[in-house]
């Protein structure tokens, strides 16, 4: 119970201190569910109550009277009590008395008959309650578990990222190579392209001035055989076949 | 500790009278000891997870010795004998 003064008493005391100190004492004193100082899990219910005999008396009365009047002292006050008021009727005999007795007697059988079935009826309730929350606070804890592990695994990941850096890094630099090497292809073909037309007009220019001479040659020449010459060449021509024919008759 | 913070179980009968005259009786005073002992009371006998009889049993001897007395007058006019 002092303990339950001390928790009650501890939120005042941390108010009273200027607010930076109290949010540093907070800190300090309240690590979060980690010792038993920390306020936020309230202590759970004493399983038992205060010791009470015969069903009204504490147990305190009887410890209290033990030391000076032993085990029977108690009882012995008690007769002697109840003796005392009725001889001189302090307490007085009536119907209502009558009507106490039955009544007290009733509830006395009743008490012990289904007393236990009753508590056991409500431990089950409760047990039902407790276990319940348990559950939910099982499977909050159980999820954030698989957070935890999953916010873990995502700092893992992150220690990847140079990697995924360097490939990038490494796609732009390859883009950027093949680029420039289209490009340099592209400026060999434009060149190869402005030389070779070059080159071909060249060739086209001097084959044209060989086929233009060539008939102009040609041109002049049979311009130049006049008819006389004609004839010659063609006397002479038959001469030569004359004397070839002669030769190859001969030969064969 | 100290006298007036020591409930009224652990003063002793000697130091009675000084823990009295340290008690505080204005309205405050008394509706905070009214309910410090009744959530005293109801913590030690009731705020329990396997409780008794003992709780309300005691609260109903209480009224009933309450009732008694404030009704002694008339009960005393119903006596069985006039000399005791």
């Amino acid at each position: 119970m002092l303990s339950r003064l001390v928790l009650r008493a501890a939120p005042a005391a941390l108010r009273a201190l200027p607010p930076p100190v109290a949010v540093g004492v907070l800190h300090t004193t309240r690590p979060l569910h980690t010792t038993q100082q920390s306020l936020a899990p309230v202590p759970p219910l004493p399983e038992k109550g205060g010791e009470v005999r015969h069903g009204f008396i504490p147990e305190e009365f009887f410890q209290f009277l033990y030391p000076k009047t032993g085990v029977t002292g108690p009882y012995m006050l008690g007769t002697g009590l109840l003796l005392y008021l009725l001889s001189k009727e302090i307490y007085v005999v009536n119907h209502e008395t009558a009507a106490a007795a039955c009544i007290l007697a009733v509830i006395v059988y009743g008490i012990k008959k289904f007393g236990p079935d009753v508590a056991a009826f409500a431990d089950k309730l409760n047990e039902e309650k407790v276990s319940a929350a348990q559950a939910m606070k099982d499977e909050t804890m159980r999820a954030l578990q698989t957070a935890i592990e999953e916010e873990k695994k995502e700092q893992w990941r992150v220690e990847g990222r140079t990697y995924l850096f360097d490939a990038k890094r490494n796609n732009i630099a390859m883009l950027l190579e093949t680029n420039y090497r289209e490009r340099l292809m592209m400026v060999y073909n434009e060149v190869k392209k402005r030389l070779d037309y070059q080159v071909a007009l060249q060739a086209l220019k001097r084959q044209k001035e060989q086929d233009h001479m060539i008939q102009w040659v040609e041109k002049n020449v049979i311009q130049s055989i006049t008819p006389q010459q004609q004839k010659e060449s063609i006397a002479k021509c038959i001469l030569d076949l004359k004397a070839l024919s002669k030769s190859a008759h001969a030969a064969v | 500790g100290p006298l007036s913070e020591r409930p009224l179980m652990e003063v002793r009968l000697g130091e009675l009278h000084t823990w009295i005259s340290t008690c505080d009786f204005s309205p405050q005073g008394l509706l905070g000891a009214v309910q410090r002992a009744w959530s005293s009371y109801c913590a030690k006998y009731i705020h329990v997870k396997q409780g008794g009889p003992a709780g309300i049993s005691m609260l109903l001897a209480g009224y009933c010795l309450l009732s008694y007395g404030w009704n002694y007058q008339h009960f005393k006019r119903h006596r069985w004998r006039k000399y005791h």
